[in-house]
């Protein structure tokens, strides 16, 4: 966010200007002071192999992540178009598979893909809508230069940090909200239970009624869930409270069993219907897909959505961008190359110590390589498990990714970034201004997920 | 409202419950082996039998010493009615329910669970024993208070404390059942120095050995403690008072539901059968007796409760 080592950029002018009256240990102290918030407020996840660490927080940078409100109108274009997209190719290759017809997509990409669900093929959601709650992954790497790193279509989490962010800072810091003019963000559970409600299931008359589903209080992301009922105003349920009767999926409740109409679920796919998929999951509701395909129930977001947000179809982004809105992508993919094809096989294998190469299905930064960070021994491993499957793999340039400032003992240091903003999408497009700022806290490292050690800050989009 | 959010309420605020009496029995332990005096050796005994928890503590150790006993109520995590494990409990319970909560009354169950944790992580010595008994109670404390001073009351508000009455009424009967023994006429009326100390510490691990004074006298008698714990009114860990409570909540879940349910017929025949009974008519037709039947049906009530809010799958 710097321009030279010294001047700040335009929408941090006034912050430095209250940051130069601000005395360093009492920042310090404030970070504690937020840390202390998070741990009672239980905002903790799990980290999936590490028993005693059970409950971690994510740390939380105090400094907020500015963006000026014209450099935010154009990115929500760009998103915009992107998630109009994504729609238009689900809704596609669910029905007509135009895009394979006209050969920008290979055929068996879809159908060998194991996002891709034959039991959605032919089925309409309500209101046409696949993925109803996204959220694009952002980085820049110049004044004027976005990329999407990735589109998270099916089960974006995050949200609950975006807003407990914005919370904390606000109680933290009341007079910096006075001297800038910062956007809200606060009223994305009210958006979020309208757009489910706008896309109720035809047959709905009256008030939906609408849950959330979550696998319970062991997944990593259940804080966000219960988050995100209790400020909605909409029953948490799990796949044990809910069966289907009379057509209807209903919830058990003290006076008995009561139809849903729309189901934010937070449950994959693979789990949703122990009938239809795997036949083992306890956490699904047997049956819930032939409500659904015979229209009697909402499920948010649409199952077999992964199939827009997966690695390998990423690199198709540009033209399934181009092939639906008719222009081109106004924000740019990541150059990739796809392992699975021997000359970028070749090329990969060359440079893989220029290169990230991460795995098609993989996420949370596991599984994958940070070229120049790795050892030759490192390389050298990895690149026997890349022959081996190639086509299980994707690589990309490292970008040279923006910086912005954080606290650290000695005062301010400049971090890598990227940005998740939230898009809900109903019978309209709606776009959080903001987002979740992850951020790598280890000086120079470009990994940003929780899950290895990365945290997040408050992000702002000014009003100008 | 979700018959598992029902089920989760009850159970976070019996949990509760539980870490507190536990520590009170614990209390009340300590102060008996602080009083030097013949048959002081198998108050331990009786602490694990009040809890309900002699026969896995007899399967897990060896003898019974105070320090192993201390040890397995406060933190072994085998024991599921231990301090640090009913407060998990609560709490996990209180993650499930967590949007019936106020943010207030989540955030003290969470730090009361996260100090806790902190202060049970390695073995307690001896001389901290009292202060962690205190802050256990102190932390069950703030979770009452954050709890009455911010929730509706509404079926949430209800089903919590139906979960802390039933608790506390079986906490209270098995602690006098423990000791019926010494409350019996033949052996009591003398009122031996033992006597007087083992009379204490029931009226200790209930929190009630200063306002029996207040309420009756300040010679310790037995039929005056039985009375005390079992058909007072005013005081709040008696059976009749636990009984008054819990059909006061059902019956605003009546109200607000427009249903009766056989668990509705249960606690409303219980408390009459309190309301009735005189303490002397008890104590003659056999205290142990009237004990075992109120635990049996209290328990009976439980799992009408259970069933009638579908708390569980059928």
């Amino acid at each position: 966010m710097l321009i030279s080592d010294s001047e700040p950029r335009d929408p941090y002018k006034k912050y430095f200007d209250w940051y130069a009256n601000q005395e360093s240990s009492e920042l310090i102290k404030k970070s504690r002071d937020a840390e202390r918030i998070f741990r009672r407020t239980g905002i903790t996840f799990a980290v999936y192999g590490q028993e005693d660490s059970a409950e971690r927080l994510i740390p939380f940078d105090i400094v907020p992540r500015i963006i000026s409100g014209a450099e935010w109108r154009r990115l929500a274009q760009g998103i915009e178009q992107r998630v109009a997209a994504l729609n238009a190719f689900l809704e596609d290759i669910y029905h007509k598979q135009e895009i394979i017809k006209a050969g920008r997509i290979p055929r068996h990409l879809i159908e060998k893909n194991e996002a891709f669900l034959p039991e959605m093929i032919g089925v309409r959601p309500p209101g046409g809508v696949y993925t109803h709650i996204i959220g694009t992954d952002i980085v820049r790497t110049g004044e004027n230069q976005f990329y999407v790193l990735e589109d998270n279509a099916r089960t974006p989490s995050g949200v609950s940090y975006m807003l407990e962010n914005r919370e904390t800072m606000m109680q933290m810091f009341p007079e910096l909200f006075y001297q800038n003019r910062v956007r809200p963000v606060e009223n994305y559970p009210k958006l979020l239970r309208k757009s489910l409600q706008a896309l109720a299931p035809p047959g709905c008359t009256g008030k939906p009624r609408i849950a959330v589903m979550t696998p319970g209080i062991y997944n990593s992301a259940y804080y966000e869930h219960a988050y995100l009922a209790d400020q909605m105003g909409v029953e948490l349920v799990e796949g044990s409270d809910l069966r289907v009767i009379n057509g209807k999926v209903s919830m058990r409740t003290t006076q008995g069993y009561e139809a849903i109409d729309v189901l934010y679920r937070r449950v994959d796919d693979d789990f949703l219907d122990p009938l239809t998929f795997r036949p083992d999951s306890a956490l699904g509701v047997p049956g819930i897909m032939d409500v659904y395909r015979a229209g009697n129930i909402t499920i948010a977001n649409a199952p077999g959505t992964g199939i827009a947000d997966d690695k390998a179809i990423y690199s198709y982004m540009p033209e399934i961008v181009e092939f639906y809105t008719g222009r081109k992508a106004i924000l740019e993919n990541v150059p990739t190359w796809r392992c699975s094809e021997p000359d970028s096989l070749a090329y990969v294998l060359e440079h893989l110590g220029e290169l990230v190469v991460k795995e098609v299905h993989g996420s949370g930064g596991y599984g994958m390589l940070v070229g120049p960070a790795a050892s030759k021994k490192e390389r050298a491993e990895f690149a026997k498990k890349l022959e081996a499957r190639p086509g299980n793999y994707i690589a990309q340039p490292t970008l040279s990714l923006s910086t912005v400032p954080i606290l650290v003992n000695k005062g301010i240091a400049p971090r890598h970034v990227d940005l998740r903003p939230f898009v809900l999408v109903s019978n309209e497009i709606r776009i959080i201004p903001g987002g979740l700022t992850r951020v790598a806290l280890k000086e120079g490292s470009l990994v940003v997920n929780s899950s290895q050690g990365g945290g997040t800050k408050d992000t702002w989009v000014l009003e100008d | 409202m979700l018959g598992r959010t029902a089920n989760g309420l009850y159970w976070m605020f019996r949990f509760i419950e539980r870490a507190e009496n536990t520590a009170r029995l614990i209390d009340a332990g300590l102060r008996m082996s602080l009083t030097s005096m013949q048959g002081q050796d198998d108050e331990w005994g009786s602490v694990l039998q009040s809890a309900g928890v002699f026969s896995h503590y007899m399967a897990n150790y060896d003898e019974v010493t105070s320090a192993d006993v201390v040890n397995y109520l406060l933190r072994d995590r085998d024991n599921p009615s231990s301090v640090m494990q009913t407060i998990e409990q609560a709490r996990n319970n209180g993650r499930m329910v967590r949007t019936g909560l106020t943010r207030e009354a989540w955030e003290a169950t969470n730090e009361c669970y996260l100090e806790m944790k902190e202060q049970l992580r390695r073995k307690v010595p001896a001389a901290e024993l009292p202060n962690i008994i205190d802050s256990i109670k102190q932390r069950c404390g703030l979770i009452r208070g954050a709890f009455h001073g911010t929730m509706l009351r509404n079926e949430i508000y209800n089903f919590a404390r139906i979960g802390t009455f039933i608790e506390r009424a079986d906490n209270t009967a098995r602690i006098l059942d423990v000791k019926y023994y010494v409350l019996l006429p033949a052996a009591s009326y003398v009122g031996t120095s033992l006597d007087n100390v083992q009379w204490e510490s029931i009226l200790r691990s209930v929190s009630a050995h200063r306002s029996y004074t207040w309420a009756y006298d300040t010679d310790y008698n037995p039929v005056n403690i039985a009375d005390f714990l079992i058909l007072n009114g005013q005081m709040p860990r008696s059976l009749a008072y636990c009984y008054e409570k819990i059909v006061s909540n059902l019956g605003y879940l009546e109200r607000e539901y427009g249903d009766r349910h056989n668990a509705h017929d249960t606690a409303a025949g219980i408390k009459s059968m309190l309301h009735r009974r005189e303490i002397q008519q008890i104590v003659d037709n056999g205290l142990h007796e009237f004990l075992e039947d109120f635990i049996g049906q209290n328990n009976r009530l439980g799992n009408e409760i259970s069933e009638a809010y579908q708390f569980y799958q059928t």
